[in-house]
């Protein structure tokens, strides 16, 4: 127990500081590692939670994919090391009031929850236990048969946000030469080839 | 000690408002916003995971994959504005976008 | 018959003014017509009145004044169309008075059924007695003669369909009016007069001088027919009906009755009459509402004559004598009607002792005279009254178309400082108007003589309150009218001419003319004698029989015959009087006038600015209206209604979206705060409204 709690405390440690170095960062490069280092100890957290799947995506795809393509975006775009604007001074007072308010409020209903007691009754999909199956499996037997439909769906999100990502920034540069293949799949002999009479010695002018 | 429920909310909780400090108090650029709403979609995670894991339900954990699977979409698509924002404007300091201006 | 004698008029009205309006129409098809220059060469010619101005250049008024404009087309079938009508219901009306007065054939005729709602019934009905049989002969005949005599004052007018439109509108009204059976048709016929008067005193419109005596007129009737009409209201209060029928049967049984006002207590019959008299005070120009008879001069002189001396403003008098059942029984009201009366017989003869104009001489003497008309009302004397108002007729209307006769022959000259010395060249018209000044007077014999004096004995043996006061006012205001009628004569007839130009070019006018003042000479000295016998005395009671109430305790009939003689001369003492002090004024020693009028200097114009009436109410009445007028426009209108209007919601949903706007700042991080924000506060209310 007491192993837990010392990783749970350093886990949680990390994750807000860099949660918040991620806002207060100067360099946006700097942000993106910070937002990496974030996620990295959130899937240490997931897996003491015993979501060790999870976990594992988390790392894979918010950190591989996600947080590298936040780096693609930072290092193309040229951003400049911001200065902390004079505005800011501004919102800070009612920005931090409006944020502790927020804090405080979760907090309270952190505090005084209680599990109801028909909670146990209303479990839909119950935790087989990690003996027996492993958490990825358990996922998989729920996944593909009660939630089909969320997961197509999921799919269809992804799809649509590749395209639109496409869509979006696709700049058709003017001097690039692209192939066309069905244009050279179907070229003939008279449009490809030209038969000159040359004379011995003279060569093609 | 028992690192219980509330443990892991707390967390959630702080990482939230963190977020969503990060998205208005910040003076920088866009990115900066944009990877706020990831930290915001992580504490949701986070809380999700984390019932799941106290109330012995695994439908916590598929909906936190589908959060997933949401916000990595969201933040291509993010970019992917931003992308061609940049190429129209040439600023993503976040002052200088004020083309909604009413 | 009895509809005949109301309806001609009427139709005489309509055709006139089809007239009218179609010649108006073709002569100026489609368009306004321009108005028209100030000077003299424009039409119409006006009757301006040079009394207050110094007597400046006329040279440019010595050559004649071909009209300008030719007479509208028309012209000659409007007039005497309308003026025979009124002869024909002239004659009928004469025969009416004889089948009614002396034959006894009372009448009531149902036209038509009027209201009917909830429990008031009442019919359009004409109601024909003793009462409204003189009326109808008093109105017909004058109006006749009016308008015989119109064909020739109006001659060079060129509008005079219009003019004989009116004319004969205004008689259908005042037949509507005396014929009345029933209150509300009775305030038709008033308001009917009101609105004839208002059209003809303004029948130059052109002049807005004309204009705003028009509208002065309205006004301060319409004063009077508020009250008028707040006592109709209360007579329905009190009895249910508006017809007089049912009204006079009810009222013995109102007397003593109370109602609550605010807060006190007021004598029901007390109040209606004190109500109904005040229409009276504002229709026939006494006291306090008399301000508009002397601006009414700015219409044509057939108009005052008709109109301001022997119909319209004996509507008031009228109204009371038909009324008498009700006024019988509030003897308070009586006494006020007296004090009324007098005070406006002695305060108009005052004012006319000093007036340089011919034709408001006369008007303050009309004025004089209907206060003693209604000193007889007020008195009881109600067929004394209405002698009175008869006779007054004739030799009133008399005075002023011969000084209408006057004008014309001085072309349109109205001053009499101007003129003199013209007995010589008008003498028909001279000895017309000394008729009437003798029957005005009060000289023995004419008709005059026997009303007023019979006003003056019945005063004096009323016993109400202000019985005494009244005798006082009306033996004083009979030496004052002796004085200024005098005075008119002499100023005008006699003496040196003052305008040579004018006196040089003047001759008798036109027979139209002339024969009506004849007539109205014969009026003024038969009307008088022959006709005692059916207003005073016994046979009063027997002509008028229910068409004038009397009082059990009311004997001024019978105790005027057994008066003193003190009291019987007393006004030939003042009538010989003012005859013999006007004699020496202005014939034997014509400085004195002038050196009164200098000494006396703050007595002279207080007199000739008409005790600044006019003055006193354009400050106490017609600044303060206007101003509140213009506050409650600005302000109340303005300000608080538009403003919290239509105006005021446009502004503020402009300062609204103005406000709006400012909030679509463009930044993307305003608007994620505001998100925050909500959210912050949708999160806090969830958590305090419980859990549900």
């Amino acid at each position: 127990m007491i192993i837990n709690a010392i990783f749970f405390y350093l886990f949680a440690g990390i994750t807000v500081a860099s949660a918040v170095m991620v806002v207060t960062a100067k360099n946006p490069v700097h942000s993106v590692l910070f937002l990496i280092l974030a996620f990295v100890n959130a899937a240490g957290l997931f897996v003491l939670l015993g979501a060790e799947f999870l976990a594992m995506i988390l790392i894979v795809v918010y950190v591989g994919a996600v947080a590298v393509l936040f780096l693609f975006v930072v290092m193309m775009l040229d951003v400049d090391f911001a200065e902390l604007r004079q505005g800011f001074l501004n919102y800070l007072p009612v920005g931090a009031l409006v944020g502790a308010v927020l804090l405080a409020e979760l907090l309270i209903v952190v505090g005084a929850w209680a599990i109801g007691p028909d909670v146990a009754k209303a479990i839909v999909s119950p935790i087989p236990p990690s003996g027996e199956i492993n958490n990825t499996q358990a996922l998989g037997l729920v996944l593909y048969t009660r939630y089909v439909y969320f997961f197509q769906a999921a799919g269809i999100i992804l799809l649509v946000a590749m395209i639109g990502a496409i869509v979006l920034t696709l700049q058709h540069k003017p001097n690039v030469r692209r192939q066309s293949i069905a244009a050279q799949v179907a070229r003939d002999r008279a449009s490809a080839i030209e038969v000159v009479k040359v004379k011995s010695g003279q060569g093609l002018s | 000690m028992t690192i219980g429920l509330g443990h892991y909310l707390s967390v959630a909780a702080i990482l939230f408002t963190v977020g969503v400090l990060g998205i208005f108090l910040n003076r920088k650029n866009v990115i900066v916003i944009l990877m706020s709403i990831e930290l915001i979609l992580l504490a949701v995670n986070i809380n999700l995971v984390s019932f799941s894991s106290f109330l012995g339900d695994i439908v916590g954990q598929v909906y936190a994959l589908i959060v997933l699977t949401v916000a990595a979409a969201e933040a291509a698509i993010g970019l992917a504005i931003l992308v061609a924002y940049f190429r129209n404007r040439g600023s993503i300091a976040v002052e200088d976008i004020n083309l909604m201006k009413g | 018959m009895y509809e005949a004698i109301v309806i001609l008029p009427l139709l005489g009205a309509i055709i006139a003014g089809v007239i009218a309006l179609v010649g108006a129409h073709n002569r100026y098809p489609g368009e306004n017509p321009p108005p028209p220059d100030d000077d003299h060469a424009a039409p119409p010619v006006p009757e301006h009145a040079h009394a207050a101005a110094a007597p400046h250049a006329v040279a440019h008024e010595s050559h004649e004044h071909p009209p300008a404009e030719p007479s509208a087309a028309g012209s000659l079938p409007a007039e005497f169309i309308t003026s025979t009508f009124l002869v024909i219901a002239c004659v009928l009306s004469w025969v009416a008075f004889y089948e009614v007065g002396f034959e006894g054939e009372d009448a009531r005729i149902t036209i038509f059924s009027f209201i009917t709602s909830g429990d008031l019934h009442s019919e359009w009905a004409l109601r024909i007695d003793s009462l409204t049989a003189v009326m109808l002969v008093v109105v017909t005949t004058i109006s006749s003669l009016v308008h015989i005599y119109s064909i020739g004052y109006m001659e060079e007018d060129p509008y005079k369909p219009r003019f004989f439109a009116y004319l004969s509108f205004f008689t259908f009204a005042m037949l509507m009016l005396v014929t009345a059976d029933n209150l509300v048709q009775l305030f038709f016929g008033w308001e009917g007069v009101g609105l004839a008067s208002y059209l003809l005193i303004g029948f130059w419109y052109h002049k807005p001088e004309a204009n705003a005596a028009a509208i002065k007129a309205f006004l301060v009737n319409r004063v009077g027919d508020f009250g008028f009409s707040l006592g109709i209201f209360a007579v329905f209060y009190l009895t249910g009906a508006i017809d007089f029928d049912t009204v006079f049967a009810q009222a013995p049984s109102l007397v003593g009755k109370t109602f609550h006002f605010l807060s006190w207590d007021v004598d029901a019959l007390t109040a209606v009459c004190l109500l109904l008299f005040m229409g009276a005070m504002g229709k026939s120009a006494q006291f306090l509402l008399h301000t508009w008879l002397p601006d009414a001069m700015e219409g044509p002189t057939p108009v005052s004559a008709l109109i301001h001396a022997a119909t319209m403003v004996t509507a008031g008098v009228f109204m009371v004598a038909r009324l008498s059942p009700l006024f019988e029984l509030a003897p308070d009201a009586k006494s006020f009607v007296v004090f009324i009366g007098a005070t406006t017989a002695m305060f108009a003869a005052t004012i006319g002792l000093v007036q340089n104009d011919i034709k408001r001489i006369i008007a303050y003497s009309t004025c004089s005279q209907l206060g003693y008309m209604f000193v007889a009302m007020g008195s009881g004397a109600y067929s004394i009254g209405m002698f009175h108002l008869f006779t007054h007729a004739f030799f009133k209307a008399l005075l002023f178309l011969g000084s209408g006769s006057v004008i014309l022959a001085m072309h349109h000259e109205q001053d009499i400082r101007h003129m003199g010395g013209l007995w010589r060249k008008i003498p028909f018209t001279y000895a017309m108007m000394i008729v009437g000044t003798l029957a005005l007077t009060g000289f023995p014999f004419t008709a005059g003589y026997f009303s007023k004096d019979a006003i003056i004995e019945a005063d004096d043996v009323a016993k109400g309150a202000m019985s005494s006061y009244g005798f006082i006012m009306t033996v004083g205001a009979a030496a004052l009218t002796s004085f200024y009628s005098w005075r008119l004569i002499f100023k005008t007839f006699h003496g040196e001419p003052h305008d040579r130009h004018h006196y040089e070019a003047a001759h008798e006018t036109s027979k139209f003319m002339l024969v009506p003042l004849a007539i109205l000479a014969i009026g003024s000295i038969a009307a008088g004698w022959p006709l005692l016998g059916l207003f005073t005395g016994e046979g009063a009671l027997g002509f008028f029989r229910e068409s004038l109430k009397y009082a059990p305790g009311n004997t001024v009939l019978e105790s005027m015959e057994h008066l003193p003689l003190e009291i019987a001369l007393a006004p030939t003492a003042m009538m010989i009087i003012g005859f013999l002090v006007a004699f020496q004024f202005y014939i034997r020693r014509p400085d004195i006038p002038v050196r009164l009028a200098r000494d006396q200097h703050v007595l002279y114009e207080f007199l000739l600015n008409k005790w600044y009436f006019d003055e006193i109410y354009d400050f106490l009445i017609v600044r303060p209206l206007l101003w509140l007028g213009r506050v409650l426009w600005k302000g109340g209108d303005g300000f608080v209604i538009d403003g919290f209007g239509p105006d005021g919601i446009s502004a503020r949903v402009l300062d609204v979206t103005k406000n709006v706007v400012r909030l679509q700042t463009g930044y993307l991080y305003h608007y994620a705060f505001a998100m925050l924000i909500g959210v912050a506060a949708f999160f806090t209310w969830f958590m305090f409204s419980g859990p549900h």
